[in-house]
């Protein structure tokens, strides 16, 4: 019986047999024509080039270009500042990561618990990340500076021996760099969390507590597989923004002291537009490129693994 | 468990605790924008005789208005045409199984994963062929490519969600494709457009390399390039640049304020996408 109504009922009918033809949605092809000829001009074809570019002695103006082969990597090879450059770029990427990711969780476990200032908390907690990035990086520069609020405050409590000069030590500068960045954007990770918190069904803690499971056990077993999307999210996010960042580095430091905070972004920019070294920046750009390739690549692979082991 | 207890107390005090510390940096910025240069207490001291006369002369010196205007332009028209081109691109990208709508999609795709300094400089030299360096249209051409990848993504996977059988519906009343999408899809896309929206918007107003880039040695500014053209110009003139520092975040802190709910949602409904 039942099976003879559906059959009379056409758009009942399963998705995968379907009737109707004209009733079929085919979008024509043309409609991904703009977003393509966008895309393919202002991403594909210069990134192409570029990838090109790196293995020629392009200045920038030239049309002429001669195929100088791997002689821009070679040279990169020797340079100690490119390789520092390196080094500071993963170094900066996977401490924000961690600290921003960690500081985001913490943020998000205190906030999404009765506690009444919740609502204004996470809205005053997630407000630096809105903010345009240069703009606070030149009020914290001023902030670590000699003179500044954070040596003022250390020495308002007592500690005037912590008082540094914190962006002009090279040691320290790179670490200030992670700090105004986690800053700035643990609210961000604070905000993506409680979201993949909120799909923790409450009924299913409570019950885990009233059995008798700690707050750590409660965490690892119930919570954390149910914020794996979350964790992706983040830690992508992070990592990737971490290994293109510019824009503080340009303001808190400039690359210095020195060259101890440069990373790969502040020494594409200075060859090019400073030293007219077109072809090596470009090479800069092809290294900086297959990083975030690797690291992407790297990560959707364990994460999508545990993704697959959490459900 | 649902009571609040005196340990949710503790907990409230010290999250309150947290988010002083958070604060403080902007507590130090209004304290000194609103100070006279003259006045050289410590930074964290309260200003006790509070003067706007920074706001005004950042206002007339550095070129603010012009650049705010150059921010909303590029944002608006940016952000606009991303919009369109992606939500339309995603519609037969999400519905279409055949082998040249999977492959655009991974084409599209691969825009995820290129930073935008490998396209940065070539790119450079073709506007500067084309003579738009130092045109606020070169930064809108750059954005409206630049944000698809993304923008397209997020349309896709909410499109995918979704059930066909109101656009074949449409279709069998006679619909044609654009007709479907503008009056059926678009309106049922409303959740993801204002999570692409404010995404969008918030990259392109605060992005500063591409305009340091495209815009350096013109009269024409948006309004991260305006804030470090005034921190180069008035290097040590703290005051003056924490106004104007002041004035650049009122207008985005406005708008979080007004509109706080849905940009929060929207950060973090790219993770429903």
């Amino acid at each position: 019986m039942t099976t003879n109504l559906q059959e009379r009922i056409p758009h009942r009918a399963p998705a995968t047999v379907r009737p109707h033809r004209r009733g079929r949605v085919a979008p024509p092809w043309w409609f991904t024509a703009p977003a393509l000829v966008l895309f393919a001009f202002v991403v594909l074809v210069p990134s192409a080039r570029g990838v090109y570019y790196a293995f020629t002695d392009w200045d920038g103006l030239d049309p002429n270009l001669s195929f100088i082969g791997l002689d821009n990597f070679r040279a990169m090879a020797d340079d100690p500042d490119a390789l520092q450059a390196i080094g500071h770029t993963l170094l900066i990427a996977v401490a924000i990561t961690l600290i921003q990711n960690g500081l985001g969780l913490l943020l998000a476990l205190g906030v999404n618990t009765m506690i009444k200032s919740r609502n204004l908390l996470r809205a005053l907690l997630f407000a630096p990340a809105v903010v345009t990035p240069i703009v606070t990086a030149y009020l914290w520069r001023n902030l670590l500076g000699p003179d500044g609020a954070v040596n003022s405050l250390l020495g308002a409590v007592g500690l005037d021996s912590w008082r540094q000069n914190w962006l002009g030590d090279p040691d320290l500068a790179l670490w200030m760099i992670v700090l105004v960045v986690v800053w700035q954007f643990a609210g961000y990770s604070m905000v993506i969390f409680l979201a993949g918190l909120q799909s923790v069904p409450r009924e299913i803690y409570e019950a885990a507590a009233i059995d008798g499971s700690g707050p750590v056990r409660r965490f690892w077993s119930i919570v954390r597989p149910l914020l794996a999307p979350a964790i992706t999210i983040n830690l992508m996010l992070s990592i990737i923004g971490g290994i293109k960042l510019f824009d503080q580095v340009y303001a808190l430091t400039g690359g210095g002291p020195g060259h101890a905070t440069d990373t790969i972004s502040t020494l594409i920019y200075k060859d090019a537009f400073t030293l007219g070294e077109f072809g090596y920046s470009i090479a800069l750009a092809v290294v900086l490129t297959a990083i975030v390739a690797l690291a992407s690549a790297g990560q959707y692979a364990v994460l999508s693994r545990n993704e697959k082991a959490a459900s | 468990m649902n009571r609040y207890t005196r340990r949710t107390l503790a907990l409230e005090m010290l999250m309150i605790a947290v988010a002083i510390v958070f604060a403080f940096p902007v507590y130090v910025l209004v304290n000194l924008a609103i100070r006279a240069p003259s006045d050289t207490s410590s930074p964290i001291s309260p200003t006790l005789s509070p003067t706007l006369d920074n706001f005004t002369q950042a206002w007339q010196e550095g070129g603010l208005g012009g650049a705010l205007i150059n921010s909303v332009l590029v944002t608006a028209v940016s952000v606009l045409i991303v919009l369109a081109v992606s939500s339309l691109a995603a519609y037969p990208l999400a519905r279409s199984t055949a082998h040249w709508s999977r492959g655009t999609f991974l084409l599209i795709l691969l825009g995820l994963v290129l930073p935008f300094q490998l396209a940065a400089l070539p790119l450079y030299q073709t506007i500067r062929d084309l003579g738009l360096l130092g045109s606020v249209w070169s930064l809108v051409l750059f954005y409206a490519g630049l944000q698809v990848p993304f923008t397209t993504f997020l349309y896709v996977g909410f499109l995918r969600a979704l059930p066909r059988d109101f656009e074949e519906a449409a279709t069998i009343d006679g619909c044609g494709p654009l007709t479907a999408f503008r009056y059926v899809v678009l309106p049922m896309l409303k959740p993801i457009t204002v999570t692409a929206l404010v995404l969008n918007t918030v990259s392109v107003w605060n992005d500063f390399f591409t305009p340091l880039l495209y815009l350096s040695g013109s009269d024409q500014q948006t309004m991260p390039v305006a804030v470090a053209g005034f921190v180069g110009q008035f290097v040590s003139d703290w005051n003056l640049i924490f106004a104007a520092l002041l004035i650049s975040i009122v207008p985005v802190l406005a708008v979080y304020l007004a509109l706080q709910r849905s940009i929060i949602n929207g950060f973090a409904g790219g993770l429903k996408g």
